[in-house]
């Protein structure tokens, strides 16, 4: 796998894809509107929002120690949320990549050149 | 809105009296067979997208699937500010479906709201099924069949092609994810039907088109610097035209 051709090409993008991601989470989040989203408006506009339970089984989870909602606990509340969001995109990425690895079987039998991509094995 | 020092202590203020919901169903407002149902078909689209997903290419899939899966997750905490005092994020699915296609790109959609929900508690637990197939599934399947059938149609291996596919078919997957969720909240008897249906469309037509911004940046972007990760990347002439009509 590490001789593939393609593999430095790939590196490069997976750094600029993640990076980009991470920078997205940790400086646009403080800045993300507050107003209420879609179906929150609808329910409160529709005054359905107190059907929301309180007490989730979210709640009961270990993270509910450690997050609530978008905000990592314990820490100054300027940083909560990008620290929330640095770890929330590492553990998409990590758990995402994680599930590729495990699963995805197929295999390219040709050299890429990437003027005839090939990208389908079936 | 117009200074960011305002919004962030709006921001938390807001925060404290109305946890952020999204399109995000929280637990409490489907009825169980409401939920249940929804698992169901979530549970069935995953499994097929496991079992289909073995058949990609491994050096190409796995590192995206950790980035499309890292990029929809940071966006969708991205609120943006819609006219008329709502906001809306991206849901990612169709971007998913565009990159990925739909086997792998229905399994990233499903990492981010597991992630979600379980440590954030954003989207409930017992309502995930729903969320996943609202989200994700609807733009994994439905945004990438109707994005591969319009960019056909418009030439495709042409980026006016890619860009109108992807574009109608983002927007579209949102306004079908607010459809799908009026109507399991009717079907719940949270909410009459009617009512449901005109609230939630008239909000998500107006997302769907940060939706459809956001999808047509990131696919215009990938399309510019590495055509051959798409899922169905555009097949170039071996040659420059001018060499080949020589």
């Amino acid at each position: 796998m590490t001789d593939h051709p393609n593999q430095a090409r790939n590196g490069a993008f997976v750094l600029v894809g993640l990076g980009a991601a991470l920078a997205i989470a940790v400086f646009f989040s403080p800045f993300a509107s507050s107003d209420p989203d879609g179906l929150d408006r609808v329910s409160q506009d529709l005054g359905f929002d107190n059907q929301a339970q309180t007490d989730t089984p979210a709640k009961k989870l270990p993270f509910y120690g450690i997050f609530e909602e978008y905000a990592l606990r314990g820490v100054p509340e300027a940083v909560a949320t990008p620290l929330a969001g640095l770890i929330g995109t590492l553990a998409a990425f990590g758990l995402a990549w994680g599930a590729g690895k495990l699963l995805v079987k197929g295999s390219s039998n040709k050299a890429v050149d990437p003027d005839f991509p090939d990208r389908h094995s079936h | 809105m117009s200074n960011f020092a305002g919004s962030i202590f709006r921001g938390s203020l807001h925060e404290m009296l109305f946890p952020q919901l999204a399109l995000h169903i929280p637990d409490g407002f489907l009825s169980l067979p409401v939920s249940l149902v929804t698992w169901g078909i979530a549970i069935a689209l995953i499994a097929t997208a496991l079992d289909r997903v073995k058949g990609e290419r491994q050096d190409q899939t796995v590192p995206l699937m950790g980035v499309c899966a890292a990029f929809i997750f940071a966006a969708q905490m991205i609120n943006f500010p819609i006219p008329g005092g709502t906001s809306g994020h991206l849901l990612g699915g169709t971007l998913a479906g565009v990159l990925l296609g739909p086997w792998a790109g229905t399994l990233v959609m499903t990492v981010v709201f597991i992630v979600q929900a379980a440590l954030f508690q954003d989207g409930g637990l017992t309502v995930l099924g729903a969320n996943v197939f609202n989200m994700g599934l609807i733009g994994t399947f439905g945004g990438y069949y109707l994005y591969k059938v319009l960019r056909s149609s418009l030439g495709f291996n042409s980026w006016r092609g890619m860009s109108f596919g992807v574009t109608i078919a983002s927007w579209t997957s949102v306004v079908i994810a607010s459809v799908a969720t009026a109507i399991q909240l009717a079907l719940s008897g949270t909410v009459p039907l009617a009512v449901a249906l005109t609230a939630m469309l008239g909000w998500h037509i107006l997302i769907g088109i940060g939706e459809a911004i956001i999808t047509l940046m990131a696919t215009s972007y990938v399309w510019k610097v590495r055509p051959d990760l798409l899922y169905d990347p555009p097949q170039r002439s071996p040659l420059p035209r001018s060499l080949v009509q020589r």
